[in-house]
């Protein structure tokens, strides 16, 4: 697994908004986080990364802001809004409830 | 919540674009460096790392299009990004883009113009009170007159008896003149005598005063009179107290009840005066059964349909009619129209047959501008690989192509727009007589139609063009030197293929006009039966008041004016008749021949009906076949001699010599008691309409004092139209207040009767002479492009051994092909389309063979014409430069 679309697009911004629920940061410390978190099963491509997170931040679920990253360069570090904050928990949920029902379906022996 | 920062984010990305396409580079950018870095940490060397990252990265370009597409405003964007660059590519090849829009322009202008036309004219609904409910009513006889126009008496009847109108209304076409009066001169004017009721039953009321009522229109009553708006701005300088004025209508005082709205136009677009009908004509004239003289118009009842009107109207015409089964001219039934149709009936056809020839020249325009488009595309089909290649999508090119025809269109479809206002401008003003042509405006349903239209013309150009993007040929287009083209043979194809159409169209175009123009000639070249080079007319009226009928005034005037005027140098015959040939029906009564057994009751002989003066004939030109003209010195009760038309002798006369014989003139209620009139001459036949047959004829001598008006006929060897001004002369100095109307030559007077044939045809000729040179354009430029795709080839031959006429012969032959091809198929539709014109022609057949093969040698012609020049090019190749260059 590894190519863009083998994650849905609602999946991706589940783990976008979590990743960035504890703390801000940037597009490439997301992508190392989602990958290290799932223990290098997840591995987000560039190519629906950005996508995602530029839509998430048009629809204004995140916000973002320039600022020093840990290598001294200016980086773009995302956050969540309180309205994203909202959303992730709805989603959460939803996922639970889907990830659950298909568990009980695929393991009917 | 969340609302606020959706707003703000639009208003960021609206406001601060280019800002933040900074800032999504830079941020890719850091993203490509730590990918790097890490690449580094793990092991390999800078180049290395670098390569690997850039390869995991992607297209940046692609990325970053990727992630921009998910910003607010990204179509608003691409939209104008697409104008922008259509405008600079169509700005890089000016020629082209002045062609295309010029093309474009012609073609919609053109269209919108005549849909406005026939929007106005044919479409709106008539500007009066629910139009749907007014109906033209006509007396019927089924088998002859099934739509005659309408006798008083009998309109008495229906209006007494009916139940199915809320009112009837009467209307005569009448010509009044307007006394002299503060220093203008008497004027001649288009009038109408109506019934009191007309303006309620259309549902229109005065703009400046009152309308008629009931007791204006008796004989009785004082004059009143109702002047139209532009008549009243023109002659009476728009003033206001104009109302309850007295003004002087044909030497009697008549005061002004009101004033038109100014839109106003009924019964015909000239009418500038109104007055009451009851008013005007005799007591008995009104009464008749069978003098037919005025139209009807009604307004149904709510729920009432205009079938069951014309079964009510039916049945009391029945009832007058088995009352009065002694009159020969009484119809039994009665008939039915909308309104709407019997105004714009006649001109439907021809306007549709116009409107189509407007569309088929936009297809042409329209096919001609995606020919060009598909020769650009074919120049630049390298760079269009290249985008492909670096991802372009299809539909991206797809939407740059629509994105070019669509600049092209509008600005065409505005430069038409522009063109066809000032071609109705210009229609309005030449053709006021045209029906509803005060309702011509361009308004708002025609802009959108032109919208549509505009982008119409996009889609079909854009599409058309757009059939040659192939992307999968990407590696050929990539590889392939401009010289050998040969995966544009499905490009010349298309082109050949839009050729072909268009010609065909064009051939369609030509042979209409072909058809029309023949008949024209064929209806202006009609006998009308009387000389027509060099002679003059004028219709003069003398007012009743002074010049009382019956009596001696009229013609003591009459003889004097016509002694004057052979008198006048240069004038070589003057003669004077109540209408001459080519102005119209006028008048026909019935009538009997004494010698003959009587016809049975309510039977009657027919023909038309003129006065004229003794040097009439000569001087008009109709040969005098057998006896003489009148006697001059036989007066008002004594002038009882009657001269009669060929035709007339023919049918009513067959195998007996007509001379001596006398004719009774009765049958209806007009001439109660009947004269006896004694055959004098026989004449030559002449058309009262050019395009109609000859009908009987029976001439009376206007020295019997009955009538007063009469057109002036004078002849001379000389430029008759200087004479114009001395006859006018000699008829003022006899009396003051006396206009004369419609000064015209004999040629000018026929020609007014064909002005409708006129138009059409020389609409339709110049559309199809726009075709025409529109297809050889295109003929030129699609064997251009195929000469130069051949160059190269050409080269190879000529250096074989191959002589340049067969190379000439070659190319031409390649050209003419798609041109025969579409001239076959024109042909072909030219048949079927032909069938429907079938209305507007005169004396020529549908399938006229003259005018097909003229097409056919006319398109051939310009054809080879067009591909000439490439041809020859192409044979004038020199085999070294072709063989070296790219």
């Amino acid at each position: 697994m590894g190519k863009p679309n083998d994650l849905v697009q609602g999946t991706l911004d589940l783990l976008i908004l979590k990743t960035i629920s504890l703390e801000p940061m940037h597009g490439w410390a997301i992508a190392k986080r989602i990958q290290q978190v799932s223990g290098e099963v997840l591995q987000v491509q560039q190519g629906s990364l950005y996508p995602a997170l530029h839509r998430l931040e048009q629809q204004a679920w995140i916000k973002a802001k320039w600022a020093e990253s840990e290598t001294g360069r200016q980086a773009k570090f995302y956050s969540l809004t309180s309205a994203g904050r909202a959303q992730l928990e709805k989603e959460s949920a939803n996922w639970s409830r889907l990830s659950a029902a298909i568990n009980l379906v695929v393991s009917e022996a | 919540m969340r609302w606020f920062g959706l707003i703000a984010m639009k208003t960021r990305m609206l406001f601060r674009r280019s800002d933040a396409g900074e800032r999504l580079d830079d941020e890719l950018r850091f993203h490509l460096e730590r990918q790097i870095a890490e690449n580094v940490a793990t092991g390999m060397s800078p180049d290395q790392a670098r390569y690997a990252a850039l390869r995991a990265f992607g297209n940046p370009a692609l990325l970053r299009d990727q992630a921009r597409a998910k910003w607010n405003w990204h179509g608003a964007e691409q939209v104008i990004r697409d104008v922008r660059y259509g405008m600079r590519t169509l700005r890089r090849t000016p020629g082209f883009a002045i062609i295309a829009v010029l093309v474009m322009a012609l073609g919609i202008g053109a269209n919108v113009a005549l849909f406005t036309v026939v929007r106005s004219v044919v479409l709106k609904p008539l500007p009066f009170k629910d139009p749907d409910r007014l109906m033209m009513l006509y007396e019927s006889s089924p088998k002859d007159y099934p739509y005659n126009i309408v006798s008083g008496g009998m309109y008495a009847e229906w209006n007494k008896y009916n139940e199915s109108f809320s009112s009837l209304a009467l209307v005569q076409d009448s010509e009044n003149a307007v006394a002299a009066a503060g220093g203008q001169l008497p004027e001649k004017l288009s009038s109408a005598k109506v019934s009191w009721n007309l303006l309620t039953t259309l549902g229109v009321a005065p703009a400046l005063g009152r309308d008629f009522t009931a007791d204006d229109d008796m004989l009785a009553a004082n004059g009143t009179v109702l002047l139209g708006w532009s008549l009243w701005k023109r002659r009476f300088g728009a003033d206001r107290g104009i109302v309850n004025r007295t003004i002087y209508i044909d030497a009697k005082p008549y005061t002004v009840a009101g004033v038109m709205p100014e839109w106003f136009a009924y019964p015909r677009p000239d009418t500038q005066m109104w007055t009451p009908v009851y008013h005007e004509n005799p007591a008995e004239i009104m009464a008749m059964v069978d003098n037919h003289m005025f139209r009807v118009v009604g307004r149904l009842k709510p729920g009432v349909s205009a079938e069951q009107g014309k079964a009510d109207l039916s049945v009391i015409s029945r009832r007058v009619f088995d009352a009065h089964r002694d009159l020969a001219f009484v119809n039994p039934g009665a008939n039915i129209r909308p309104l709407l149709e019997h105004m714009v009936g006649p001109v439907k056809r021809p306007l549709y047959v116009l409107l189509a020839a407007t569309g088929c020249l936009l297809l042409i325009a329209c096919m001609n501008v995606a020919n060009l488009l598909v020769a650009r595309a074919v120049s630049r089909r390298k760079e269009q690989a290249i985008r492909t290649a670096m991802g372009g999508g299809r539909l991206r090119l797809l939407r740059e192509r629509l994105m070019e025809s669509l600049l092209l269109s509008a600005a065409g479809g505005a430069l038409g727009l522009v063109l066809a206002y000032g071609a109705l401008e210009w229609l309005v003003r030449s053709r006021h007589d045209m029906t509803r042509v005060e309702s011509i405006h361009i308004d708002a349903i025609v802009v959108v139609f032109t919208v549509g239209v505009i982008a119409l013309c996009a889609l079909f150009a854009g599409l058309v063009s757009a059939l040659t993007i192939r992307d999968k040929a990407l590696l050929t287009t990539l590889q392939e030197s401009s010289r050998y083209a040969s995966g544009s043979q499905a490009r010349a194809t298309l082109r050949r293929v839009l050729l072909t159409v268009e010609v065909g169209l064009t051939v369609v175009l030509l042979t209409g006009a072909g058809l029309l123009l023949k008949s024209y000639e064929r209806l202006r070249g009609t006998d009308v039966g009387c000389a027509t080079e060099n002679v003059l007319t004028m219709r003069i009226g003398l007012p009743g008041a002074r010049y009382k009928t019956p009596g001696p005034a009229p013609v003591n005037f009459f003889d004097t004016m016509l002694a004057r005027v052979r008198a006048l140098p240069g004038v070589d015959q003057a003669g004077l008749a109540t209408a001459v040939p080519g102005q119209g029906w006028w008048e026909d009564d019935g009538f009997s021949v004494v010698e003959h057994p009587a016809l049975p009751q309510g039977q009657a002989l027919d023909a038309l009906t003129r006065w004229a003066d003794p040097g009439y004939f000569a001087a008009m030109g109709i040969p005098l076949l057998r006896g003489r003209t009148f006697n001059d010195s036989l007066r008002l009760e004594q002038a009882r001699e009657v001269i009669i038309s060929e035709k007339l002798a023919k049918s009513f006369f067959p195998g007996e010599d007509p001379l001596g014989k006398h004719i009774k003139t009765g049958g209806d209620s007009w001439s109660a008691g009947g004269k006896i009139y004694t055959i004098v001459g026989v004449v030559g036949d002449m058309r009262y309409d050019i395009g109609e047959a000859p009908k009987e004829t029976k001439y009376f001598s206007l020295q019997d004092g009955t009538e007063n008006y009469g057109t002036l006929v004078i002849r001379s060897s000389r430029d008759v139209e200087t004479l114009a001004l001395p006859v006018q002369r000699v008829i003022q100095g006899m009396d003051r207040d006396l206009p004369v109307a419609d000064v015209l030559t004999m040629n000018q007077l026929l020609g007014k009767g064909t002005l409708d044939a006129s138009f059409n045809t020389t609409l339709l000729t110049g559309f199809a002479a726009l075709s025409l040179i529109l297809a050889a354009v295109g003929l030129f430029g699609v064997l251009s492009y195929i000469a130069a795709q051949r160059t190269w080839e050409i080269g190879i031959r000529l250096a074989l051994g191959a002589r340049r006429e067969q190379v000439l012969g070659k190319m031409l032959s390649d050209g003419l092909r798609p041109a025969l091809a579409g001239l076959t198929l024109g042909l072909a539709a030219s048949a079927e389309v032909s069938r429907l014109m079938r209305d507007m022609l005169y004396e020529t057949r549908p399938l006229d063979p003259m005018v097909f093969v003229t097409v056919s040698a006319t398109l051939l012609i310009v054809a080879a014409l067009a591909c000439l020049v490439p041809a020859w090019r192409a044979s004038r190749v020199d085999p070294m430069q072709a063989l070296r260059t790219e």
